[in-house]
């Protein structure tokens, strides 16, 4: 009943191996690209200038109330009509459904990135930051050689649950017509009639990966424990 | 975008009813409050399982809340269209399949709450109760869950909001939720897409910011419930 030949040899496999690919690529992508904008928007959201709180109050609840599939399909089919023309011939003949996935999902994840920082950084204690001002530091200079060094730290186990939650998101990616591990999955049980195999595949690889973050995290946290103050 | 409401607001409100199903908003509420409504009991089931001292109820359970929690929804929803049919031997329709993949995912988050809210009650809670006579399902049922319940509240609407984002990938089985009218507006004006979309997605905000300031409101409320110095709950 179960073909294990399938996703062993041939086109199947391939097709498989490559959305597998694809998956690993936009989490690594979104990963870099959502980390520093997630800092960026957690120190907005702790400035200590009363707009820049609120635009980062804005940023987070605003993408947070959206289902990622609605950012998806506003990337993908409503963004690029506002472009002018010539960007826009430009991002049509390149991979746009990889772009406008990549964009999605880096704004969903750093804002839920964003609030993991933001309290790693309220979990610094308050005499930190204000011991790196008495010594002279700015606001930002505080921030980066005081306070976020300790905070990061704190930040790295929900981080990496978000990054689990970033890997597992990619999949909806798929209604944009990306080429990832559920698109190619849905492909090849439309192809050869085996959802069986193809599915268990894609659970497998998708199961895998999440553990070994789960794991990660687990580890993370007791050999690196938040330091006590 | 103010003619796109005028055409379409009832539309994106109920779908095509009452001269065909029930769709749009309405049946995103729908979905949402009743796959809540069903994964509920279970999570406290499942929840219960995850701390009980029974190992071999306890691993199972943990195996599974490790399964599901590792997939994407998308996969168990694909598994749902595609096994459903084979197991209960006739098709089932878009809004059975979203529901029962609904129910196991929700149900296996809310049971990773439960065990929380479990484990956030003291255990001189339950010594208590053993010591007065109860049995460990009674004191669980009597004395332990319903002060965790109580502390779960405020997950609950959270987890209410998480579950009305999730019925949006009924849009990929074509269930005639509010994403998929939204889809369907977008084929029959073309050309609008940032319009349509930027309504959907300020419609998705509204009610979940809505729901997520009644969760935090809650949260307070419980949290000057349980002020130092009140000696009756």
């Amino acid at each position: 009943m179960f073909d294990a030949d399938l996703l062993l040899h041939g086109q199947y496999h391939d097709w498989l191996l490559h959305g597998l690919a694809v998956s690993l690529k936009l989490t690594g992508l979104v990963f870099v690209l959502a980390l520093p904008l997630a800092v960026l928007v957690a120190l907005l959201r702790l400035a200590p200038v009363a707009p820049l709180r609120a635009a980062g109050w804005f940023y987070v609840e605003g993408i947070r109330g959206v289902p990622l599939l609605a950012h998806l399909l506003f990337w993908y089919f409503g963004a690029p009509e506002l472009l002018p023309d010539g960007p826009k011939e430009w991002l049509y003949a390149h991979d746009v459904e990889f772009a406008s996935a990549a964009v999605a999902l880096t704004l969903y994840t750093a804002a839920y990135m964003a609030e993991d920082i933001r309290s790693g950084i309220r979990a610094v204690p308050a005499v930190q930051f204000e011991a790196g001002r008495s010594l002279g530091f700015g606001f930002l200079a505080t921030m980066r050689l005081v306070v976020l060094p300790q905070a990061l730290r704190i930040t790295v186990p929900p981080l990496l649950s978000q990054t689990l939650n970033l890997w597992k998101d990619t999949s909806i990616a798929t209604v944009v017509g990306v080429g990832e591990l559920m698109y190619q999955a849905a492909r090849v049980e439309s192809a050869s009639f085996r959802s069986l195999e193809a599915f268990a595949f894609a659970s497998a690889a998708y199961l895998t990966v999440s553990l070994v973050l789960t794991a990660l995290a687990a580890v993370v946290q007791r050999r690196w424990p938040a330091r006590q103050a | 975008m103010l003619d796109l409401i005028r055409d379409y607001w009832l539309y994106f409100l109920i779908g095509q009813y009452p001269q065909g199903p029930l769709g749009g908003l309405a049946l995103t509420l729908a979905l949402a409050a009743l796959a809540l409504v069903l994964a509920l009991p279970l999570g406290v089931v499942l929840g219960v399982a995850r701390v009980s001292p029974l190992r071999w109820l306890r691993w199972p359970v943990t195996a599974l809340v490790h399964t599901v929690r590792g997939l994407p929804l998308l996969m168990v929803i694909f598994w749902a269209y595609f096994f459903l049919p084979a197991v209960t031997g006739h098709k089932t329709e878009q809004f059975g399949t979203m529901l029962a993949a609904l129910v196991i995912f929700d149900a296996v988050y809310l049971a990773e709450v439960v065990r929380a809210g479990l484990q956030g009650v003291p255990h001189g809670q339950f010594e208590a109760a053993r010591s007065l006579g109860f049995g460990y399902l009674g004191a669980m049922r009597l004395v332990v869950l319903p002060q965790a319940l109580r502390a779960m509240l405020p997950s609950l609407v959270n987890q209410f909001v998480a579950t009305i984002k999730e019925t949006s990938l009924g849009y990929i089985i074509g269930l005639n939720e509010i994403s998929f009218i939204a889809a369907q507006v977008n084929a029959q004006v073309f050309t609008r897409a940032a319009e349509v979309y930027g309504l959907l997605a300020a419609t998705y905000f509204v009610l979940c910011f809505g729901l997520s300031r009644l969760a935090w409101a809650l949260e307070r409320r419980l949290a000057r419930g349980r002020a130092p110095g009140r000696v009756t709950p």
